[in-house]
């Protein structure tokens, strides 16, 4: 019966879904297996990935970095969201939502104005009498631009687990003689995987395909999967390729947050994000 | 809570509900009419310059348009041979042109409802893409040089296109990332036919586009404005017209345009698609934007240059007597026009500057 | 470690919206040049409000990014909450489909979700125009569920299912329990997920360009297509008020919130 309930529930979001993005990924392999120009059926196009697959790592290293240290710098600010006052909390949660509201494309813009080599932060430097420093054009640029776009993406799943933590959980194990160190590592931590895992996803998942931030931020060197992927159907003119490309892409995608998923134990909450 | 974001929600419905009505409440005898041109690709009120649709609008109050903006002339075809929507004027640049009626997207217009076709100089009509001048009525059009800063490039170097190699300039120029402009700067370079598809001069171009790698900045389109003018970069190729927005704000850099090697010109022409449902208020329209003081005006807020010679005594002297803007006749001899390359020879060049941009 | 906490917070936030702070600059100079400042002027907000299209097309935007998160919010929440009663073997390949849109590059939802609404439009609807509003707000109720769905279904799992027991052993219909205990229970992620689905929606631009008519577009397509000359000023000012907009919005929804909560408990303290 309740069983019943949940398929009623659900049906037609599936169909919905089954309709709007299985026919696309149908789309997609369609194109990924013909030719460009015959419409024939054909493997040239995945013969043709080989030149990307050094890409398509550095994509998925930036990513994976850019996804640690958004963990790294959002743990402590959604922690420390989580632990002041229901007034206090309401107001900083809109202060880390409000920049996701403002145009992506803009605020990129803004980092490039920031860390050109005649930039602001360098013409501050240079009227310090420091010499400027090479800061745009690096991968280390590319990742600060997804950093930053994406932090937000962790922070609220972060706060929205950690907020939900029983704090007698924490009383009970700072009774049994932990300390500050072990009572985070034993209670805390562990309670907040499923945040961490959501958080990983929706950082890592934009990043990897992102492809406006390496164009402005990156160098001739910091080429990534998306600006490839966005070429072939823009400038390319071979949108067949960039199909086989996403496919891949995607296939990759799925196999990283498998992974990812597998290290936070294959829970409950695991299961949920794939 | 609950009650909080039901009230937010409702606001903010009927906010942007009223804000989407307001554009409403249209009238059955007008004739919408949808043009489809790049982003920032005609003269709109600000300043001083005059908004050339509400114009139009106002001398045809039966017209009403719709204007809507694309940035690569790809894109551009592939929304329109994806189909599904009407569209009555498009703009594209020439080797597009040719290739939209290469595979009949193009419908051939009615010259008696362009009399101002009379004012388009004959140096822009019977071009490579458009023999016969039946699909299209050149627009804008300008030449591609390079523009480099005096403070910090000697002039000894300005020699011609391999200023663009100069090592002594790493990391202070700036190349097209586009595979057709990229090529065709090698081309010259390298004194083949820009309109080539020989795959052995094109392995040779990307062999000496993938030399100037370790020389070059950054590939770029737009942002060579930015960089440009705050000195981020010092040498780049780039287009005629918007060397003179440039100069504007920064009177230090020159333009160059390698007289020997050749260069490219390029003429983005108005055309109607086949998806067209209004050809009369388009062909009207395309008139419109030929009229000569229309075109001046409208070139004064984009700086490239206009087809047609009568449009110039509308504009600044100055401009009009710029040879960065107008070259003389013989400057122009040396300039060539890109034409439609067949797919494969797309794809291949495609797949060749990725190898150099990735390598 | 509470200091690092505090400090590293204030850094975070700083990092957060310097950038922002540079564009409300930029918007008051007199240059065009973002990395320096020239001088005050307010032309570039004259300028905005004499453009009859921006404004027009920040509206279009609007009215899109709040009727798809309104939309998704619902439906996806309805969703979660048959996926999570699902058996697990459903449960993971309904969320598996879940996943697909957020990683299928956007380029390539776009093109495809345009063949197919074309097609649908085409050949059985017969429009010739079937790119409209309807397309542009179908896609993107499209790519906000699975933000919706994945806000959600933590919390659901979060959720003590003996308490809907609870509620419903007290006399409660499943509809009752549902509305007083469950929802009350999800709702931070119910918001989440609207405001993620609200900020997807207002600065998509891949998507919207191809499921997109001519007769509804919305501002970031037309920001992207910016390319054959630099960005006007004005973008910037459009930036700042749009900013002060949503920030006074979010300030008015924290009041009213607190309000409600004092009132209720003043109420709960006057019933002691």
């Amino acid at each position: 019966m309740k069983r019943n309930k949940s398929v009623l529930l659900s049906a037609p979001y599936l169909i919905w879904m089954v309709v709007f993005t299985l026919i696309p990924l149908g789309v997609v392999c369609y194109y990924a297996f013909t030719d460009p120009s015959s419409g024939e059926f054909t493997l040239k196009n995945l013969r043709e990935l080989n030149l990307y697959w050094g890409v398509l790592g550095q994509s998925v290293l930036y990513s994976i970095v850019s996804a640690f240290i958004c963990l790294l710098l959002g743990y402590p600010v959604a922690y420390f969201i989580a632990h002041r006052g229901p007034t206090a909390q309401r107001f900083l949660y809109m202060l880390v939502m409000l920049p996701m509201c403002m145009s992506f494309l803009l605020r990129t813009l803004a980092w490039v104005g920031l860390l050109q080599d005649t930039g602001i932060i360098n013409n501050i430097l240079a009227a310090l009498g420091f010499h400027r420093i090479r800061m745009i054009r690096t991968p280390g640029a590319v990742v600060l631009g997804m950093v930053y776009n994406y932090l937000p993406y962790m922070i609220l799943p972060l706060y929205a687990v950690i907020v939900k933590i029983d704090h007698r959980l924490i009383e009970a194990a700072e009774d049994l003689g932990c300390n500050g160190a072990q009572v985070f590592g034993r209670v805390i931590l562990p309670l907040s995987v499923p945040g961490i895992l959501s958080g990983m996803t929706m950082v890592f998942v934009p990043a990897v395909s992102t492809f406006y931030i390496s164009q402005k931020l990156g160098g001739t060197d910091t080429v990534l999967i998306g600006d490839v992927i966005e070429r072939q159907f823009k400038q390319g003119n071979n949108p067949n390729l960039g199909a086989a490309l996403s496919l891949v892409l995607m296939i990759l995608v799925f196999v990283c947050t498998g992974i990812m998923n597998r290290f936070g134990g294959d829970s409950e909450e695991g299961g949920v994000i794939v | 809570m609950k009650k909080v974001v039901c009230v937010i929600l409702s606001v903010l419905l009927a906010v942007s509900c009223l804000v989407g009505l307001t554009g409403c409440g249209s009238n059955d005898d007008q004739i919408t009419l949808y043009v489809y041109n790049w982003g920032q690709y005609i003269a709109e009120d600000d300043d001083d310059s005059i908004d050339v649709i509400a114009a139009f609008e106002e001398a045809y109050p039966n017209i009403t348009v719709k204007y809507s903006t694309y940035d690569s002339n790809e894109i551009m075809y592939s929304k329109l041979s994806n189909g599904g929507i009407t569209v009555d004027v498009i703009i594209p640049s020439d080797y597009m042109i040719g290739r939209m009626i290469q595979e009949g997207m193009l419908e051939k217009l009615n010259f008696d409802n362009i009399p101002n076709y009379q004012y388009i100089d004959d140096t822009f009509k019977n071009t490579a893409y458009d023999p016969e001048n039946q699909y299209s009525v050149p627009y804008t059009w300008g030449t591609v040089g390079i523009i480099y800063n005096t403070k910090y490039v000697d002039e000894a170097d300005v020699t011609g296109w391999e200023l663009l190699w100069n090592d002594k300039y790493a990391g202070k120029i700036l190349m097209f990332d586009n595979s057709r402009d990229a090529f065709g700067i090698a081309e010259y370079l390298l004194g083949y036919d820009v309109n080539t598809t020989d795959e052995a001069e094109l392995q040779a171009c990307a062999e000496k586009l993938a030399e100037q790698k370790p020389v070059v900045q950054q590939y770029v389109m737009d942002q060579i404005f930015d960089a440009m003018e705050n000195e981020e970069a010092w040498i780049a190729p780039y287009y005629a017209g918007d060397y003179l927005t440039m100069a504007e704000e920064n009177p230090d850099l020159a333009f160059y345009q390698p007289k020997e090697q050749g260069f490219n010109v390029f003429i983005d022409a108005m055309c109607i698609p086949t998806c067209c449902q209004e050809k009369e208020a388009a062909e009207l329209f395309i008139n419109f934007l030929c009229d000569p003081e229309i075109s001046a005006a409208n070139m004064a807020y984009l700086g490239y240059s206009t087809p047609s010679s009568a449009a110039k005594d509308y504009l600044d002297p100055e401009i009009a007597g710029s040879r960065v803007a107008y070259p003389d006749a013989d400057t122009l001899k040396a300039a060539s026009s890109f034409n439609f390359l067949p797919e494969e020879t797309s794809r291949y060049m495609e797949s060749l500057f990725m190898e150099v941009r990735n390598g | 470690m509470k200091k690092v906490n505090r400090f590293l917070t204030v850094l975070v936030f700083l990092f957060l919206y310097i950038p922002m702070v540079v564009l409300i600059v930029a918007s008051f100079n007199t240059g065009k040049d973002i990395t320096q400042f020239d001088g005050f002027t307010l032309r570039q907000y004259v300028r905005l409000f004499q453009d009859r299209n921006l404004l027009k097309l920040l509206g279009n935007s609007l009215l899109i990014s709040v009727l798809a998160s309104f939309t998704a919010t619902v439906f996806g929440t309805v969703a979660a909450l048959g996926i999570h009663g699902l058996s697990p073997k459903l449960r993971k390949a309904a969320m598996t489909l879940t996943n697909i849109p957020m990683t299928n590059p956007e380029i390539v939802t776009g093109v495809s979700l345009s063949l197919l609404f074309v097609f649908i439009g085409t050949r059985i609807f017969g429009q010739r125009n079937c790119l409209t509003f309807w397309t542009l707000l179908i896609a993107h109720i499209t790519f906000n569920l699975p933000y919706v769905i994945l806000n959600v279904m933590p919390k659901l799992s979060q959720t003590d299912a003996s308490l809907t027991d609870a509620a419903m052993d007290l006399g409660c219909t499943p509809v009752q329990a549902f509305f007083k205990v469950t929802l009350h229970e999800i709702l931070p992620g119910i918001v989440a997920g609207a405001i993620m689905a609200f900020t997807m929606s207002l600065d998509d631009f891949v998507i919207s360009y191809f499921v997109s008519g001519l007769d509804f577009v919305t501002l970031p397509v037309e920001i992207y297509s910016y390319t054959k000359k630099p960005l006007q000023p004005k973008i910037y000012a459009m930036f700042t008020l749009l900013f002060l907009l949503i920030l006074v919005l979010m300030v008015a929804m924290n009041l009213i919130q607190l309000y409600g909560d004092k009132k209720k408990a003043a109420s709960r303290g006057a019933g002691i």
